[in-house]
């Protein structure tokens, strides 16, 4: 049998999915398809059960405030046997950053999840334990969105003169 | 047949019989020369440490044979690696729990100012928090360089006075920090 | 020896639980307990030296690794790469320069990248030192240890000779190295591979057939396959258990579809597996180098790096004499080059396991977004789910096998 490639991958998912395959495109050799949050777990539990990709990579986020201000949630999902891999992304408004949880799918999202959560505050339902992972429990921003500088905001030792800004 | 060192013997008086040097030379001498290390190894400088501890660098050489992992048996409290904010309470309990006399070093740029990591989850150098006596640069330092600072605080050790603690600057330095100071 | 996991309990917090009968007892494990070689905080529920239930917490040493890297530029971002597995740093650097080719669509030399082969199967030879080293530590065995590590320092010697640097090394540039092997680089690594598999044959024999050390690991955390690949593990610890998972062999980079080497895997998937497998990669390791040193020496000499003049800083002394030196240094410092659009996600076999860069990039002078997909991370989260039923002393154990590196958990 032929090794499975990005165009019958790709025939597949919209011979399920249909119009929710929003977009693809294939930087790099990698085949991405953009959907929507209402048929992620679908489509991801279709490719761990249908397709044989049966390993979660990552999952993480980007934030992107020209335009819509939008996140965008990505997976990358890796079938072992055929040596494919796959990336997903979905698109979901900051004002309402809830998308449903890939922990139903893979046990190992809980922590990745929980990661995006506590650097973007996207809200995963459905993620039996979603708290912060690496910042301090008492922070109040998502400190990766871009509107949040990088440095410490509260430093008083480093004045603006001394940087010629 | 092994050669063994000793320690230079502070300066005294001698005589035929007799030598006679001040207690807080005799003590500093002991202290320098049996520090024992609490490494608070968080990162990249903890894994020099390990090269330091191990088999090439021999810290042991220096009279730190033991490190202690128990605050309440050091005197040299290491601090090895960044030193989040998350991380900076637990960093303070343990230098509480150190009996007097205790110094510390920040081995490190982390330690020292917070190095490459201006971020607003580390701590921009762990004097924010805690008194320091040795700073090692570095990032890493090599095990050489941890050596050295070291041997400084050796020297620190060796000329200080026996009562530092009740001393009123000590006092006023610990209680910028907010730290209690009657536990010594 | 305690019992294989069987089924594994969900992360979840065990505080608001009620124990009626109060036999139980909380043990705080952490941030700075000696057993734990870094900075991991686990809150353990245990019943006698049984463990019931526990809760991980991260983060102590969280540095904003991602937040940084949206503000450096390519090259700056190198150094912040050394510091996610220090153990094993020039894997990481190789990786991250190996993403950016990537995007960038440079070519490289196979002179380079066999040095690169080498480098990085070196650091990975220096990080299995490690674990290996402490896990004997852990079980009671010190002097493995101490043998095993002034190989290491040899390694980090020859690291020295070829960057300058120990442990965080930086090295290697976009598009190659900053400077040729020397010769004394070469003799150092050559006689590191003769003398080394001398050395790992007797810390082997120290461990393989110790009755303690058996008693200690075997059936120890055993996990099965389908629970690895379900929380997503990689690396040594994957292959343990029996899945044949690696990067170098499934998406090759660097001309490892070049050399002969085997992937080693365990049956059982438990602390004795992962010792057996990380001491076999070791061995797979000199035999990778030793095919490296012979390729090269059928390459064309003095090649270090691709020649991409608007991404590969030229030499300094041309920079003062030569114009278009000088347009080019100026051009690549202050980030003026072309780049691509486009996004890239690279994998690299990290001592650890899958270590994925995913660049994000806009064509500006830094990356839009740059994520890391550490292993570390993605393998821990297993551990306190894992640890239920474990004795305190196997879970401690467990921990040193999976070589969780705090700098590479926390980012």
């Amino acid at each position: 049998m032929d090794k499975l490639n990005n165009q019958q991958l790709l025939q597949q998912l919209t011979d399920h999915f249909g119009e929710d395959i929003t977009r693809h495109e294939e930087p790099y050799g990698l085949l991405t398809v953009h959907t929507n949050k209402e048929r992620i777990i679908e489509l991801l539990r279709f490719l761990k059960e249908s397709v044989g990709f049966i390993y979660l990579t990552d999952i993480t986020a980007v934030h992107y405030p020209e335009g819509e201000n939008t996140f965008a949630i990505v997976y990358h999902v890796h079938n072992l046997v055929e040596n494919i891999r796959v990336r997903i992304k979905v698109s979901i408004p900051v004002s309402d950053p809830k998308i449903p949880s890939a922990t139903v799918v893979w046990a190992g999202a809980n922590w990745m999840e929980r990661e995006t959560y506590d650097f973007f505050g996207v809200q995963f339902e459905g993620h039996p334990d979603l708290r912060r992972i690496l910042n301090m429990d008492d922070m109040e921003v998502f400190p990766m969105r871009r509107e949040y500088p990088l440095e410490d905001p509260n430093r008083v030792d480093k004045r603006d003169f001394y940087f010629g800004r | 047949m092994s050669q063994i060192t000793l320690a230079d013997r502070p300066p005294g008086v001698e005589g035929s019989g007799f030598f006679a040097t001040t207690l807080d030379k005799a003590v500093g001498l002991a202290r320098a020369n049996s520090l024992w290390p609490l490494p608070f190894a968080t990162s990249c400088c903890g894994i020099e440490f390990m090269a330091t501890m191990g088999s090439t660098y021999d810290l042991a050489r220096f009279g730190a044979e033991r490190p202690s992992f128990s605050p309440r048996q050091a005197d040299m409290l290491l601090v090895m690696g960044t030193i989040a904010k998350k991380m900076a309470p637990v960093l303070k309990q343990v230098y509480i729990q150190m009996a007097e006399p205790r110094w510390v070093i920040a081995v490190g740029a982390c330690a020292s100012s917070g190095g490459i990591f201006d971020t607003y989850s580390v701590l921009q150098g762990i004097d924010e928090i805690i008194p320091v006596d040795v700073y090692v640069p570095g990032c890493p330092p090599r095990p050489e360089a941890i050596l050295d600072g070291v041997m400084r605080l050796q020297d620190i050790v060796k000329s200080e006075s026996l009562n530092r603690r009740n001393t009123p600057e000590y006092k006023a330095l610990l209680e910028k920090y907010g730290i209690p100071t009657d536990n010594g | 020896m305690s019992k294989p996991i069987t089924e594994l309990t969900s992360n979840r917090p065990v505080f608001e639980e009620h124990d009626p009968e109060e036999v139980l007892t909380t043990l705080n494990l952490g941030p700075t307990h000696p057993a734990t070689h870094g900075v991991f905080q686990n809150v353990l529920q245990i019943d006698g030296e049984r463990i019931v239930s526990g809760v991980s917490t991260i983060g102590y040493i969280h540095r904003a690794f991602e937040k940084i890297a949206e503000h450096r530029p390519f090259y700056q971002i190198t150094p912040l790469t050394d510091r996610l597995n220090y153990c094993s740093a020039p894997i990481n650097n190789m990786g991250w320069h190996m993403t950016v080719e990537k995007l960038l669509e440079i070519e490289i030399p196979k002179r380079v990248q066999y040095m690169r082969v080498i480098v990085m199967e070196l650091a990975r030879i220096a990080d299995h030192i490690i674990c290996n080293g402490i896990l004997g530590v852990d079980t009671g065995a010190f002097s493995g240890f101490l043998y095993l590590m002034q190989e290491r320092e040899f390694i980090y010697e020859i690291f020295e000779e070829v960057c300058g640097a120990r442990l965080t090394t930086n090295i290697g540039r976009i598009g190659g190295f900053e400077r040729d092997f020397n010769a004394v680089a070469f003799t150092k690594i050559e006689e590191f591979v003769k003398r080394f598999p001398a050395v790992l044959a007797e810390f082997q024999e120290l461990f393989t057939r110790n009755r303690i050390f058996i008693e200690r690991t075997s059936n120890v955390a055993a996990v099965t396959p389908e629970q690895a690949l379900d929380y997503s593990w990689s690396g040594p610890i994957l292959r343990a258990t029996g899945v044949d998972y690696d990067v170098r062999v499934l998406s090759p980079y660097c001309s490892y579809e070049e050399f002969e080497f085997d992937v080693p895997v365990g049956t059982n998937g438990d602390v004795y597996d992962r010792f057996m497998v990380r001491n076999e990669e070791m061995t797979q390791s000199i035999r990778i180098i030793e095919q490296a040193l012979e390729k090269i020496k059928g390459e064309p000499k003095g090649v270090f790096h691709a020649d991409v003049p608007e991404f590969y800083l030229p030499p300094k002394e041309q920079v003062y004499t030569n114009m278009e030196a000088l347009i080019y240094h100026f051009k690549i410092v202050m980030g003026e080059w072309e780049t691509p659009k486009s996004e890239v996600y690279h994998a690299v076999e990290g001592a650890n396991g899958e270590l994925g860069f995913y660049l994000i990039h806009d064509g500006g002078r830094t990356p839009y977004r740059l994520h890391f997909r550490r292993p570390s991370f993605i393998n821990y989260q297993m551990f306190a789910p894992m640890s239920s039923g474990m004795l305190l002393s196997d879970a401690i154990i467990n921990m040193s096998s999976l070589n969780v590196i705090a700098g590479e958990l926390d980012a």
